[in-house]
C-alpha cells in the first residue's frame, strides 16, 4: 500500500493542469495558444506516469481493494471519500490515463477555435474518468459516472459536426435516464444498508424481490453506457458529430463504464437477479452481435461504421461477464481494454484522413495505399486487430469470452462467434473501400502521408496491441485474483440465498 | 385573571426587524429617494443581523406569546435561510432599480417588512399568527409586484398576484375557520394533542385541512395553483421575480411543513395524498410546460414550479428525512436561483434589458465568465453532479425510496431528466449557437460578488457539504422531538 495517496493525486492532477491554463493562459495569441497545447499534454502525461504507479504498486495476487484511501466526507449520513482499486478496476486506470495524452495530440491542429476550453473540458473529462473507476463509494461513483456527461456533452456540442446539437442532446438525456434510474436503486441500496460504502453493500444480502428491481435499475444505466441493443442508437450519432479526440474517448473509456458498472454491482451484489437475467443479457447481446455487425456492412459513413463495430463488440463484452465463470469475465475485460485501445486507434485512423479531406464519408476515399503508405500500414494493423486476428489484442480477449461462454451455453456461443464472421467482413471491406481500389480522385491524390506527430500518436497504440496480443499474461495475471474473489463472492451469495429459499420451502 | 408580559427573546429577529423597518422608512421619508442607496444598505445589514440574531438562538423549543410563536432549529434554519436569500434580492435589485429610474427607498423597506412577514410565518404556532404573516408578508409583496408603476405589465403582475392572492388568503382563512370549528382550537399544539389522543376526525375537518392546503399551495405556486407564477414572474420587475422566486417559496414550504408535520402530524393518511397529487403535478407541468418558454423569466417560474415538485416529495413522506430533505433541497435551490437570476439582471446589451432566450445566444464567446456561471446554474438545477442541486435532489429521492414512495421517486427523476432538456437548451443556446447581441459587461460590484458568491457556491458545495446537511438534519429532528 503506498503511504500517499496515489489515487487522489492521479484523479485531481488534471484539474491542476485546468488551473495552470486559467490561470496562466490569457489571450488567443499563438504562443498562449501554444502553452495551452503543452500543458495539457505534460499534465495528462504526468497523470499516465501516475496511472502506471498505480499499476506498478499493484500486488496482483490480492484479491481486494489497494491503495485504499477513506476520509469523512459527510460521515453524519455515511458517505465517505473512499477510493480504491482491485484487479478489475485498476487496468481502466491505466487505459484511461494512457489515451489522454494521444488524444491532445491528435487534437494538436485539428482543434483551432476554443482551443482553451477544449483542454480544460478534456482535463476535466480525465479526472471524472479515473475518479470514477476508483471510486468505492456510491454517492462518489454516482458523481464522476454523471458528472462525465457535463465536459462530453459540451465537446460534442461545441467541437462537433454538422448535427452536433441532436448528438449532444441525444448522448446526454438517454445516459441521464438510465442514470437517474440507478440514482434510485443506490438510494435504495442505502437506505438497506445504512451506507454507500460498495465494499460494505457488496457483503449485504437483499432480498430477491428487492434484487430484481434493484438490477433492473442498474441495467436501465449500464445498458445505455455499454450500450446494448436495442438503447445504443445514441452511440452512432455522438460518434459520428464528436471531433476525432471525444470519439476515442467516449469507445475507449466512456463505454467501459458500463461492462464496469455491470461487473462491480449487478454481478456481486444481486446476484440472483443476474443469474435470473443472464439469459436476457445474452439475448440482447447475441442479437447486438450480429445485428450491429449487418448495419455496419451497410454504412457508408467511416465513422459510424467503427461505431457500429463498437456495440457488436461491446456485446462479446456482455456476453463473456455473463457466462460468470473464469475465462468469461477476464476474457470481457480484456475484451473492454482491447476495444479501448484498438477502437481508440481506428477513430484516430479515421481523423487522421478527416484532418485532410474533412468527410468521413468512406466513398470519397480509394487508393490512399499509393499516396499514404504509413497510413495504410497502421489503419491494417488496427483493422486487423479489431477483427481479432491472432498476435493482436483482439483476438485474446474474443477467444476467453467465447471459451468462456462455450461452457456456459454453446449455443450462445456459436452464434457469437458468427459475429467474429462478420466483424472480418465489415473491417476488411472498409479497409479495401478506403486505402485499396484506383486513385483517382484528384483531392484524394493530394493527401500527403502521416506526420511525425501523427506517428508518435500510433507507435505507443501499436506496441500495446501487439503488447496485449502476444503477452497478455501481463494483463491477466493482474485481473484473474479479483475476478476468481467476484466469482466466488456470486456463488457463495448465490448459494446462500438458495439455501435459505430451500429451507423455506421445506418449512412450509 | 393577571396580564403576564410575554417573553419577547424568542421574537427578537422579527422585533429587530420591524424596528429597523420602521426607522429605515423614516429614513427614507425624511432624506427623500436620494437616500435610497444607503437605505438599501442598511436593509441588508439589518437583514444580516437578525440572522445573525437569529443563529445566536440556541436550539429547544420555545413557545411564547401565549402559544402563539415558537422558535425552534428548525425556524432557526428557515429564518436564515429568508433573510439571507432577502438580502441578496436587495443587492440584486440595488443597479436596476438605478437604471430602470424605480431607485426608490421603499423598495427595501418594503422588502423588511416582507421578510418580517415570513419570519412570522416560520415561528407561526396558531392558525391566527399564521395569518397575520402570511398577509404582512403578501402585503408587501403584491406593492414591490407591481413596483414599476409606470408599466403596464408590472402593474398587472400586481394586481394579478393581489387578486388570486387574496383568493388563496381566503381558501386559508375559510379552512382555518372550519379547523377551528370541528377542532375547537387554532393553537397548532392543542390540535396536535387532540389527534394525538387519536380523536375522531370528522369530515368537516378534513375539508378544512385540504383548504388551508390549497392556500399554501398557491403561496408556494405548486400546481395546480401555479397559474399566477409565469405572469408574475414576467411581468415583475426582475429583481422582486428574483425574490419571489427564494424568500417568499422558502417561507412559505417552512409554513406548510410546519403545518402538515405538528398540527396534522397525525393525520397523515388525510394529507398525504394532496401532496402526491400536488408534487406529481408540479415535477410535471413544471418540466413540460417549461419546454415550450421563449421568455426566460417564464422559463424560470415554470422551473421554480417543478422545484417546488421537488420539495414536495421530501415532505410528502412525513418522515424525519424527508423534512430534511425539503430542508436541504430549499437551502441549494435558493443558492443556484440567486445566482440564475443575478445572471438574468446581467444580461443587457446597450442598457437594455434582455429576456428571450435567444438573447443568450453565443453568450460563451462574448461574455464567456457570465455564460459559464450560467452553466453552472443549469446543470446545477438539472441535477447533474457534482454541483449542488445533486445534492438537493439525492436527499429528496432518498426520503421518497425509503418512505417506498416509489411511483414519486420514479416520476420525480423521470421529470427531472424532461427538465435537463430545457437547462440544457440554455447551454446549448449558450454555447453551441453563434452570437446574436453582445452583452454588456457586468459593472455592478455588488451583481460580481453575487455571481462569484453564489456560482462557487454551487460548484464546489460537494467540497464540505457537511455543514448545511447537517444544519438541515437538525433542524428537521427539532421539527420531530416536540
Amino acid at each position: 500500500m503506498a503511504s500517499w495517496p496515489i489515487l487522489s493525486f492521479a484523479t485531481f492532477l488534471p484539474l491542476v493542469g485546468v488551473a495552470l491554463i486559467l490561470l496562466f493562459c490569457r489571450g488567443n495569441t499563438p504562443d498562449v495558444l501554444r502553452n495551452v497545447r503543452y500543458i495539457s499534454l505534460w499534465t495528462t502525461l504526468v497523470t499516465f506516469v501516475l496511472t502506471l504507479l498505480v499499476w506498478a504498486n499493484f500486488d496482483p495476487r490480492n484479491p481486494g481493494y489497494q491503495m485504499v484511501e477513506k476520509a469523512g466526507w459527510i460521515p453524519e449520513f455515511g458517505i465517505n471519500y473512499h477510493m480504491g482499486v482491485d484487479g478489475i478496476s485498476v487496468l481502466f486506470v491505466v487505459l484511461a490515463g494512457f489515451l489522454m495524452p494521444l488524444c491532445i495530440l491528435a487534437s494538436w491542429e485539428s482543434v483551432q477555435v476554443r482551443l482553451k476550453e477544449y483542454m480544460i473540458a478534456f482535463l476535466a473529462l480525465e479526472t471524472l474518468m479515473i475518479g470514477m473507476f476508483c471510486a468505492l463509494d456510491f454517492v462518489l461513483f454516482y458523481m464522476f459516472f454523471e458528472g462525465v456527461l457535463i465536459p462530453m456533452f459540451l465537446i460534442i456540442g461545441i467541437w462537433g459536426g454538422p448535427r452536433r446539437v441532436y448528438a449532444a442532446f441525444k448522448f446526454f438525456l438517454y445516459t441521464l435516464l438510465g442514470s437517474v434510474l440507478m440514482l434510485l436503486a443506490i438510494l435504495a441500496m442505502y437506505y438497506v444498508a445504512g451506507t454507500t460504502d460498495i465494499p460494505t453493500i457488496t457483503a449485504t444480502q437483499f432480498p430477491r424481490n428487492m434484487q430484481l428491481w434493484l438490477w433492473l435499475a442498474f441495467f436501465a444505466s449500464f445498458a445505455v453506457k455499454v450500450p446494448m441493443w436495442p438503447v445504443h442508437t445514441w452511440l452512432p450519432d455522438a460518434h459520428v458529430e464528436a471531433p476525432t479526440a471525444g470519439s476515442v474517448i467516449l469507445a475507449g473509456v466512456l463505454l467501459k463504464m458500463g461492462g464496469y458498472g455491470f461487473l462491480r454491482f449487478n454481478i456481486p451484489i444481486l446476484p440472483e437477479a443476474t443469474e435470473y437475467f443472464a439469459p436476457l443479457i445474452y439475448t440482447l447481446s447475441v442479437v447486438a452481435v450480429i445485428y450491429t455487425s449487418l448495419v455496419a456492412l451497410a454504412q457508408e459513413d467511416m465513422k459510424k461504421l467503427i461505431a457500429y463495430s463498437s456495440v457488436a463488440h461491446m456485446g462479446f463484452v456482455t456476453i463473456g461477464m455473463f457466462a460468470l465463470n473464469q475465462q468469461g469475465i477476464e476474457g470481457s475485460v480484456f475484451q473492454m481494454l482491447s476495444h479501448g485501445v484498438v477502437s481508440g486507434a481506428l477513430f484516430l485512423c479515421v481523423g487522421v484522413v478527416y484532418d485532410r479531406l474533412h468527410t468521413r464519408e468512406i466513398a470519397r476515399y480509394g487508393g490512399l495505399v499509393k499516396n499514404m503508405p504509413k497510413y495504410a500500414v497502421v489503419f491494417l494493423f488496427m483493422t486487423m486487430a479489431s477483427v481479432g486476428l491472432p498476435g493482436t489484442a483482439g483476438f485474446v480477449g474474443e477467444f476467453l469470452v467465447l471459451m468462456g461462454v462455450f461452457r456456459d451455453n454453446t449455443w450462445v456461443a456459436a452464434l457469437a462467434a458468427t459475429g467474429m464472421v462478420l466483424g472480418a467482413a465489415y473491417a476488411l471491406w472498409l479497409y479495401r473501400r478506403v486505402v485499396y481500389g484506383k486513385l483517382t480522385k484528384p483531392d484524394v491524390k493530394a493527401m500527403f502521408d502521416m506526420t511525425p506527430r501523427e506517428i508518435a500518436v500510433f507507435v505507443p497504440l501499436i506496441a500495446v496491441v501487439l503488447w496485449m496480443g502476444i503477452y497478455p499474461s501481463s494483463f491477466l495475471n493482474v485481473t484473474s485474483a479479483s475476478v476468481e474473489q467476484l466469482i466466488q463472492t456470486y456463488q457463495t451469495k448465490l448459494a446462500a440465498s438458495h439455501a435459505a429459499s430451500g429451507v423455506s420451502v421445506a418449512a412450509r | 385573571m393577571t396580564a403576564v408580559f410575554p417573553d419577547i427573546w424568542p421574537a427578537l429577529p422579527e422585533i429587530f426587524l420591524a424596528l429597523s423597518g420602521v426607522a429605515l422608512l423614516m429614513l427614507g421619508v425624511f432624506r427623500g429617494d436620494g437616500f435610497t442607496r444607503p437605505v438599501s444598505y442598511l436593509s441588508i445589514v439589518c437583514m444580516l443581523l437578525a440572522a445573525i440574531l437569529a443563529m445566536g438562538y440556541g436550539s429547544g423549543r420555545v413557545v411564547t406569546f401565549n402559544g402563539m410563536f415558537v422558535m425552534d432549529a428548525f425556524g432557526v434554519f428557515m429564518k436564515v435561510l429568508v433573510l439571507v436569500s432577502a438580502a441578496f434580492a436587495v443587492i440584486l435589485g440595488l443597479g436596476f432599480n438605478e437604471r430602470e429610474q424605480m431607485a426608490r427607498f421603499e423598495f427595501p423597506v418594503l422588502m423588511i417588512f416582507a421578510t418580517l412577514g415570513m419570519l412570522m410565518m416560520i415561528s407561526a404556532n396558531d392558525f391566527i399568527s399564521l395569518y397575520v404573516g402570511l398577509e404582512t408578508q403578501s402585503l408587501a409583496l403584491y406593492v414591490i409586484a407591481a413596483f414599476r408603476r409606470d408599466s403596464g405589465k408590472s402593474s398587472e403582475a400586481g394586481l394579478k398576484y393581489f387578486v388570486l392572492g387574496s383568493l388563496s388568503s381566503g381558501m386559508l382563512l375559510y379552512g382555518a375557520s372550519l379547523v377551528y370549528g370541528f377542532a375547537g382550537t387554532t393553537s397548532f399544539d392543542k390540535v396536535a394533542a387532540l389527534f394525538a389522543g387519536g380523536a375522531h376526525v370528522s369530515p368537516g375537518l378534513v375539508i378544512g385541512l385540504v383548504f388551508v392546503m390549497a392556500g399554501l399551495a398557491f403561496k408556494v405556486s405548486a400546481a395546480p395553483f401555479h397559474m399566477w407564477t409565469p405572469d408574475v414572474y414576467e411581468g415583475a420587475p426582475t429583481p422582486v421575480t428574483a425574490f419571489f422566486a427564494a424568500a417568499p417559496k422558502v417561507a412559505a414550504i417552512a409554513l406548510l411543513t410546519r403545518v402538515v408535520m405538528e398540527p396534522f402530524g397525525h393525520l397523515a393518511a388525510q394529507w398525504h395524498q394532496v401532496l402526491v397529487a400536488t408534487a406529481i403535478l408540479s415535477m410535471v407541468i413544471g418540466s413540460f410546460v417549461a419546454i415550450m418558454q421563449t421568455n426566460i423569466k417564464r422559463l424560470m417560474a415554470y422551473s421554480s414550479i417543478g422545484h417546488v415538485g421537488y420539495a414536495l416529495v421530501g415532505l410528502t413522506t412525513g418522515t424525519q428525512d424527508g423534512v430534511r430533505g425539503v430542508l436541504i433541497y430549499m437551502a441549494l435551490y435558493i443558492a443556484m436561483n440567486i445566482g440564475a437570476f443575478a445572471v438574468i439582471l446581467s444580461m443587457k446589451a446597450k442598457g437594455q434589458m434582455l429576456e428571450e432566450i435567444k438573447d443568450f445566444s453565443g453568450l460563451s464567446k462574448t461574455n464567456p465568465m457570465l455564460a459559464a456561471t450560467m452553466a453552472i446554474f443549469m446543470f446545477s438545477m438539472a441535477g447533474i453532479p457534482p454541483m449542488a442541486g445533486f445534492f438537493g435532489k439525492l436527499y429528496v429521492f432518498l426520503a421518497a425510496v425509503a418512505a417506498q414512495e416509489y411511483t414519486l421517486a420514479v416520476v420525480g427523476v423521470l421529470t427531472s431528466v424532461v427538465g435537463a432538456f430545457y437547462y440544457l437548451r440554455i447551454i446549448k443556446i449558450m454555447y453551441f449557437d453563434e452570437p446574436a447581441v453582445v452583452v454588456d459587461k457586468v459593472d455592478d460590484d455588488g451583481m460580481t460578488g453575487v455571481l462569484v458568491l453564489t456560482s462557487l457556491f454551487t460548484l464546489l458545495f460537494f467540497v464540505a457539504p457537511a455543514p448545511i446537511l447537517n444544519g438541515a438534519a437538525a433542524a428537521a429532528a427539532a421539527l420531530f422531538a416536540g
